[in-house]
C-alpha cells in the first residue's frame, strides 16, 4: 500500500521490548499486600454423586482463612447462554476427574494444598460415559439434565438444496470417514487470577483471560452483584489459543473469596489443572460424501460429524455448527447438507482451539479432494483452482463472502514449491501434498444476543502530545495492541511506540468482545480507524484555522501536521493538539464497529457469518521411512490471503506459529484418555497431563517455512486487512496427509498421523490390502427433522421453509457506525 | 506442579561424608546430584525423602582421569561428557549423553544420576491427584506409604501396566546405562559400613521397576570406569522429538573387529524395554563371524525376543517392538562401517546427536 508510513511496514511490535526483557506483568506476577492463596480440591472420580463434604478438619488446619463448597455458589454459569451448566464448585455431582468440589483459601499456597487433603468428600460413583458411542448408546445416567436428550448435548441438521438428488445425479460420489483426535492449547502461561477489593468496596478481578467482557458479565451474575460493582482486567496472556475464552470456575471462586475475606485472593493453576480446564479441540468423527462431475467439480456435499464434547457445554453448540458451516466458503458447493451431533462424556470439556471446530472437517474435505484428484487423474492443485468460490458470493448456506485471493495463494505455493515438477515425481519415500482453507475474520454475532457494537475504541489526546487509546481488546500474544497502535499511528502521523495503550479493562475501556474468532484486527481495527479519523478531523480544523491552510491539504506524518504543498509550513503534532484543544476543548473521540447483518436467517445461521474470510494454501514436502513409518516434514510453503499485512513481522509470526501448532496436531499431539479396567477402577483420566508426555513439537521439529503474504485489500477490513491468527493453521494437517500419500501411497484418514499408523498402512500395502488407516464407519444417528433451506440459487431467502419464523433481533446493517451517531461529538470521548 | 515438601538438607563435602549421612538417614535419605530426576519426583510426591544429601560440593566426584582406563566421577555432568573431546573415543557414551533431555538439563544432570535414574512409567510419573484418581499403583501406592529408594511397598497396589502381575514394570529410562554396559564399564559404590566395592555396571540393575538397583540405600555411587579395549561403539535412541524426551528404546553396541572384519568382542545392550538395561547374551554369537547382512539378520532374529516393550512409555508398544529389530540391525551395520547417512530416516535420526553438537 503506497503512501502509508506505518501500515504495511515491518516493525517491532509495541509490546515486544517488555516481553523479551521480562517486564510484562502477567496475572501471576501481580502482587498485592496481604494476599491469600487459593487451591481447589478436585474430584478423583469421573462421574459420581457427592454424598457429603466434611470440611471440619480442614477448617482447623494452619493458615486456613476460608473454605468454600458448592453450597456457597447457588448460580450456575457457562460461556454460552444456551448451556450454562457449570458450577463454580460442584454441588450434587461431579462429571469428570478434576471437577472442583471445594476451595481452600489460606495464608500460603502450601497451607491451602495441605488443607485440601483434610477435606473429606464421600462420593457415590456413577456409570461413566467415556466416548460419543457410549453416550449415544446410554440415555442414562445423564451427565446433564439439559441438552437434546440422554447424553446428546446438541444435534443440528441443515440442508441447502436437494442433496440426495444431486448425489444420485453425480458422475462420482466419494464417501469417506475421518477421525480427528482432540488436542489441547498448551499455552505456556497457566491460567492465573487475583481478586481484590478496592478501597471503595468495589471488586477487581485480574485474570489471564481472552474475554474480559464475557468474564465481567458472568462473574457479576454468578456472584449476584451489579456489574458496575465489578471490574475485570485482562492481564496480558502468555498464550491463549482459545484456552482462555471461557469463564472459569477459579475466576468466580477467587472473586467470591475476596468479597468474603476482604483480602486479595490469588490462584495459579498447575499445568495438570490446565489440562483439566481444557476447552481444546473436540475429537470429531466425520463422514463426508461428495458428489462430483467427471472433471471433479463438486455438485453436492453431505457431511455428518460426531463430537466428543466432554463434561460441559462450553462453546460446544457453536463448535458443533462450526464443524459444518465453513465447508462451503472455499470451493463452490451448489448443494450442501450438514448434520452434527455433540455428546456429553465424563472428560474435560472441549471448546474452541485455534480454528474452532473447522480444522476437523477441513482435514476431511481436503484429504477427500486429494482422493478425488487421484481417482479422476487430475492434478490436486488444478482440481482446486477450477472450482474456487467467487469473491462476494453468497454460498449455499448463506455465507456472504468478501475478497478471495485463494487463487493467488495456490499459484504462489505451487510455484514456490516446484509442485509441477515434484508431485508424483519425487523418489519413493519423498512426497508433496497440497491443501487449502478458509477462516473467519471475526464471528458475525456475539455470544449473547444484542445489537450493540462488537468493538469500541476511545482516544484521548492532550496537550502533552500523548495519544492514549482505550479498547477492551485483549493482548494474548497475537499482537492486538500493536495492530491498534499501528492503525492510530498511521492516521495521526505519529510513531506506534508513542501511543499509550490501555486495553482489556472493563472499568476503563469500551467493550470489545474479546480475542477470539480472529475478530480483533478487523473489528477493533475498524473502530480504531473511526476514532482516529475523528481525532484527526478535530486537529485538522484547529491547524487549518491557525495556519490558514485548507484542511484537505494537511498531512499527518512523522510527528507533524503540515501543508502538503509546502511541508515547511506546519506544526509539531503536540503543537497541533494544543491548537486544536484551544479551539475545540478537550479532545476525546470514539469509534465503534458492528458487522453487517447476515443473510443466513435460519436457526444456526448465526454461526459462520463473518465480515470477511481469510484464505490459505499450503504445500508440504515430507520424507517417509518405509522401514518404520517415521515421517518428517522437510519444508512448508504457505500463502495466506491477508488483505493487507498491517505489520508484516507480526503477520509472519502468526503464520509460522500456526504452522508450528498445526505440525503438533498433525503428527503427535493428542488429548488421549486412559480408562482403567472397570472391575478394578472407575478411572477415566488423561493419559499424559504433563508437558513432557503430551508431545508437542520443539524447535528441533520445525522445518523451513516459506511464507507468502498475499495482499489484496479487503474493503471491509481496516486499511484492507484480514485475519492471520487462525486460518494458516488449517491447511497444514491435510497437506501433510496428502504428502504422505504422495510419498508412499498410504492414506492416514485420522489425526494425529503417528509413525505406527503409517507403518501399519505400509504393511497392509505390502500385503495387497487397502493401504489405509482410519475409522471404518460412522454410527447411525437419529437426526430428526432437517431444516430445509433452499440455497440462493434456488430461490431461497435464507430462511428454513419448515421452521417457525423468529423475531429478528438485530436491526441495523451499518458497518462502521455513521459519523453522526452518538460518540462522534467533540469532547464526548473519555468522560471519567 | 506442586512445590516439593519439607526435608532436611545435608551438604556433604566428601564421598565419605555423603555415605555417612546416608547411613545416618536409616533409609530415609536420598542423594541429590544434578537434581533433574529427584526434584520433579519430590514435587509430584513420587519420592519424598526426609533427608536430602547433596553431592554438589563434593569436588572429588567431578574428576575425570584418562590413562589406561577412563574414570569418570559420578558428579561429572552430561554436558561435560559431551564437550570433552577425549571422551569421543567412547562413541556410545558420547551419543547417549548427548541425547539425554535438553542442553539445560545436561548442564546440571550428572552421569551418576543418569545411571541411578528412577524407573519410569506412564502410571507413575504423574502428579499426586492423577494417581489418586487411578487409586495409585504398586510403585507409589499412595499417601501412607511413600516410595523412596529404600522403602518400597510390598504387594500393595496394582501394577496398571499388567494388573495381574505381582511385580512393577516401570521402565529403565537411562540413556547412559546401556551405553556404558556395552562399553564394559564398572561402577564403584562406597558405604560407611563396608568401604568401597566395584561391580560391573550390568550388576547394578535388577529387572524390577521398584527395586531396580542393587545399590544399597547407604551406598554412594562414586565413579564409572571404562576399559580401553579397542572397541568401536554406538548408541541409538528412539524418542518422539529431537530433544527433551526419555528413550522409548535405546540400543547400544560395542564391537572390536579384527583383520578381515572378524568380530573379536561384542556387547549389545537394549535400553528402555525392561526395568533394567538388557545385555544380550547372544552378543557372543557374533564373535568369530564377519558382519555380513546374513549374520546381522540371524542376530536380530535371535535377539528380538528380548525386546518386550509394554504400554507404559511413549509410542505404541507393538511399533516399538518392530523398531527394536531395525535398531539392532542398524547399530551393527553402522559399526561394520556402513555410511549412516544412507540409512532410512528414523535410523539417521536415532544415531544423530541433534542439538548437542553446537
Amino acid at each position: 500500500m503506497s503512501g502509508h508510513r506505518v501500515v504495511g511496514k515491518p516493525r517491532r511490535r509495541v509490546d515486544g521490548r517488555a516481553k523479551v526483557t521480562g517486564q510484562t506483568r502477567f496475572a501471576d506476577d501481580l502482587q498485592f499486600p496481604r494476599t491469600l492463596h487459593c487451591k481447589l480440591l478436585r474430584s478423583p472420580h469421573p462421574h459420581a454423586r457427592i454424598v457429603s463434604i466434611d470440611t471440619s478438619h480442614a477448617n482447623l488446619a494452619p493458615g486456613v482463612h476460608l473454605i468454600l463448597t458448592g453450597r456457597d455458589f447457588p448460580v450456575t454459569f457457562g460461556i454460552l447462554p444456551v448451556s450454562m451448566d457449570e458450577e463454580p464448585l460442584c454441588r450434587d455431582k461431579v462429571r469428570m476427574v478434576g471437577d472442583a468440589v471445594a476451595a481452600v483459601i489460606a495464608a500460603t499456597e502450601e497451607e491451602a494444598a495441605a488443607a485440601c487433603e483434610l477435606i473429606d468428600v464421600a462420593y457415590e460413583p456413577l456409570k461413566t460415559i467415556a466416548d460419543p458411542l457410549e453416550a449415544l448408546a446410554n440415555e442414562e445416567p445423564r451427565i446433564h439434565d439439559h441438552g437434546d436428550h440422554g447424553n446428546v448435548h446438541k444435534k443440528v441438521a441443515l440442508e441447502f438444496g436437494d442433496v440426495d438428488a444431486s448425489l444420485a445425479a453425480a458422475d462420482h460420489v466419494f464417501d469417506d470417514t475421518f477421525f480427528y483426535e482432540g488436542n489441547t492449547h498448551l499455552a505456556l502461561e497457566q491460567h492465573a487470577a487475583v481478586a481484590l477489593l478496592d478501597p471503595d468496596g468495589r471488586l477487581t478481578l485480574h485474570s489471564s483471560t481472552q474475554v474480559p467482557h464475557y468474564v465481567h458479565r458472568q462473574v457479576a451474575r454468578a456472584l449476584e452483584i451489579p456489574a458496575h460493582k465489578l471490574r475485570v482486567v485482562a492481564a496480558p496472556n502468555g498464550g491463549g489459543f482459545g484456552g482462555k475464552t471461557d469463564v472459569f470456575n477459579h475466576e468466580i471462586i477467587v472473586a467470591k473469596a475476596a468479597l468474603i475475606t476482604g483480602r486479595p485472593v490469588r490462584i495459579c493453576l498447575t499445568r495438570e489443572e490446565v489440562f483439566l480446564c481444557h476447552r481444546g479441540r473436540h475429537p470429531v468423527l466425520m463422514r463426508l460424501r461428495t458428489g462430483v462431475k467427471s472433471d471433479g467439480s463438486i455438485v453436492a456435499m453431505d457431511l455428518e460429524t460426531l463430537l466428543d464434547g466432554g463434561a460441559y457445554g462450553s462453546y460446544g453448540v457453536a463448535s458443533t455448527f462450526y464443524t459444518g458451516q465453513l465447508q462451503t466458503v472455499t470451493y463452490h458447493v451448489p448443494r450442501y447438507r450438514f448434520r452434527g451431533c455433540r455428546t456429553f462424556t465424563n472428560k474435560p470439556p472441549c471448546g474452541p482451539k485455534r480454528g474452532h471446530g473447522t480444522p476437523q472437517p477441513r482435514f476431511g474435505q481436503e484429504v477427500q479432494l486429494d482422493k478425488i484428484a487421484i481417482a479422476l487423474g487430475r492434478d490436486p492443485a488444478d482440481l482446486r483452482l477450477q472450482q474456487l468460490e467467487q469473491p462476494g458470493a453468497l454460498t449455499a448456506n448463506y455465507m456472504r463472502l468478501g475478497t478471495i485471493a485463494l487463487k493467488q495463494c495456490i499459484e504462489k505455493v505451487v510455484e514456490g514449491s516446484g509442485w509441477r515438477d515434484k508431485w508424483q515425481r519425487l523418489p519413493d519415500g519423498r512426497g508433496i501434498g497440497i491443501a487449502c482453507s478458509a477462516y473467519l475474520c471475526g464471528a458475525g454475532l456475539p455470544i449473547y444476543w444484542n445489537d450493540l457494537p462488537h468493538s469500541g475504541v476511545q482516544l484521548k489526546l492532550d496537550r502533552s502530545g500523548l495519544v492514549t487509546l482505550f479498547c477492551g481488546a485483549t493482548e494474548v500474544g497475537q499482537g492486538s495492541d500493536d495492530v491498534l497502535a499501528g492503525i492510530v499511528a498511521e492516521v495521526l502521523g505519529v510513531a506506534p511506540h508513542e501511543i499509550k495503550l490501555l486495553t482489556g479493562d472493563t472499568d476503563l475501556t469500551p467493550v470489545d468482545l474479546g480475542s477470539y474468532s480472529s475478530r480483533v484486527t478487523l473489528m477493533a481495527g475498524n473502530a480504531a480507524i473511526q476514532a482516529a479519523e475523528r481525532a484527526r478531523a478535530i486537529i485538522a480544523a484547529g491547524v487549518s484555522a491557525k495556519l490558514g491552510i485548507p484542511e484537505d491539504r494537511l498531512v499527518f506524518a512523522d510527528g507533524r501536521v503540515f501543508d502538503a504543498e509546502d511541508p515547511a509550513q506546519g506544526l509539531s503534532f503536540q503543537d497541533a493538539v494544543i491548537v486544536a484543544e484551544g479551539k475545540h476543548g478537550i479532545i476525546g473521540t470514539t469509534g465503534s464497529y458492528r458487522p453487517a447483518v447476515s443473510a443466513a436467517k435460519y436457526k444456526g445461521g448465526g454461526v459462520g457469518p463473518s465480515p470477511s474470510y481469510s484464505y490459505s494454501a499450503s504445500v508440504v514436502e515430507v520424507e517417509v521411512d518405509r522401514t518404520s513409518g517415521w515421517v518428517e516434514v522437510k519444508k512448508v510453503w504457505i500463502a495466506h490471503d491477508i488483505g493487507i499485512a498491517l505489520n508484516p513481522v507480526l503477520a509472519r509470526g502468526q503464520v509460522e506459529g500456526s504452522v508450528y501448532m498445526a505440525l503438533g496436531e498433525a503428527l503427535m499431539e493428542e488429548s488421549a484418555m486412559r480408562r482403567l479396567p472397570a472391575r478394578l477402577s472407575n478411572a477415566l483420566v488423561h493419559k499424559f497431563p504433563s508437558m513432557l508426555e503430551y508431545k508437542s513439537p520443539t524447535t528441533m521439529e520445525m522445518p523451513e517455512i516459506e511464507t507468502y503474504l498475499i495482499e489484496e485489500p479487503e474493503p471491509d477490513g481496516p486499511f484492507g486487512a484480514k485475519e492471520v491468527g487462525q486460518g494458516p493453521l488449517l491447511p497444514i494437517m491435510p497437506a501433510i496427509a496428502n504428502a504422505i500419500f504422495d510419498a508412499v501411497g498410504v492414506r492416514i484418514d485420522e489425526i494425529p498421523i503417528t509413525p505406527d499408523k503409517i507403518f501399519k498402512a505400509l504393511r497392509e500395502q505390502a500385503q495387497g490390502r487397502s493401504p489405509r488407516v482410519g475409522p471404518d464407519s460412522f454410527p447411525a444417528i437419529e437426526w430428526g427433522e432437517v431444516s430445509i433451506v433452499p440455497p440462493p440459487s434456488e430461490g431461497g431467502d435464507g430462511r428454513a421453509i419448515n421452521e417457525k419464523p423468529r423475531k429478528s433481533k438485530v436491526v441495523d446493517s451499518g458497518v462502521r457506525l455513521a459519523p453522526d451517531s452518538p460518540g462522534a461529538n467533540v469532547g464526548d470521548g473519555v468522560k471519567r | 506442579m506442586m512445590r516439593a515438601g519439607r526435608f532436611h538438607y545435608v551438604a556433604a563435602k566428601s564421598p565419605a561424608e555423603a555415605a555417612s549421612a546416608l547411613a545416618d538417614g536409616g533409609g530415609k535419605a536420598m542423594l541429590l546430584a544434578g537434581g533433574t530426576d529427584l526434584v520433579p519426583n519430590m514435587k509430584r510426591r513420587q519420592q519424598m525423602p526426609e533427608i536430602v544429601v547433596s553431592l554438589r560440593q563434593v569436588s572429588e566426584l567431578r574428576q575425570l582421569h584418562i590413562d589406561g582406563e577412563t574414570t569418570i566421577g559420578a558428579g561429572v555432568t552430561l554436558a561435560d561428557i559431551v564437550r570433552d573431546p577425549r571422551l569421543r573415543q567412547h562413541g556410545a557414551l558420547f551419543r547417549a549423553a548427548a541425547q539425554v533431555a535438553t542442553p539445560l538439563i545436561r548442564n546440571s544432570a550428572t552421569i551418576g544420576g543418569n545411571l541411578c535414574l528412577d524407573t519410569r512409567c506412564n502410571y507413575y510419573n504423574q502428579n499426586y491427584e492423577w494417581r489418586q484418581a487411578i487409586d495409585f499403583c504398586k510403585k507409589a501406592p499412595g499417601p501412607a506409604a511413600v516410595a523412596i529408594e529404600s522403602v518400597v511397598n510390598d504387594g500393595d497396589g496394582t501394577c496398571w501396566v499388567a494388573p495381574s502381575s505381582p511385580r512393577c514394570w516401570a521402565v529403565s529410562s537411562s540413556d547412559s546405562a546401556p551405553a556404558l554396559i556395552a562399553l564394559g564399564a564398572r561402577v564403584s559404590l562406597l558405604s560407611s559400613k563396608d568401604g568401597e566395592r566395584e561391580i560391573p555396571l550390568e550388576a547394578l540393575f535388577h529387572d524390577d521397576g521398584m527395586r531396580y538397583m542393587t545399590k544399597r540405600p547407604d551406598e554412594v555411587l562414586t565413579r564409572v570406569t571404562i576399559p580401553h579395549d579397542g572397541v568401536k561403539s554406538t548408541y541409538w535412541k528412539l524418542r518422539r522429538r529431537g530433544s527433551f524426551d526419555f528413550p522409548a528404546l535405546g540400543v547400544a553396541a560395542a564391537l572390536r573387529l579384527g583383520t578381515g572384519g572378524i568380530v573379536e568382542h561384542a556387547r549389545i545392550v537394549l535400553g528402555a524395554v525392561a526395568s533394567r538395561p538388557l545385555l544380550l547374551s547372544e552378543s557372543s554369537l557374533l564373535v568369530g563371524r564377519t558382519l555380513t547382512d546374513d549374520a546381522i539378520a540371524e542376530f536380530v532374529d535371535a535377539t528380538a525376543k528380548w525386546a518386550k516393550p509394554l504400554d507404559n512409555t511413549d509410542f505404541l508398544m507393538t511399533w516399538r517392538k518392530q523398531v527394536s529389530k531395525l535398531f539392532l540391525a542398524g547399530v551393527l551395520r553402522e559399526l561394520r562401517g556402513d555410511d549412516v547417512e544412507t540409512f532410512p530416516l528414523l535410523a539417521r535420526r536415532a544415531s544423530n546427536v541433534g542439538e548437542a553438537v553446537w
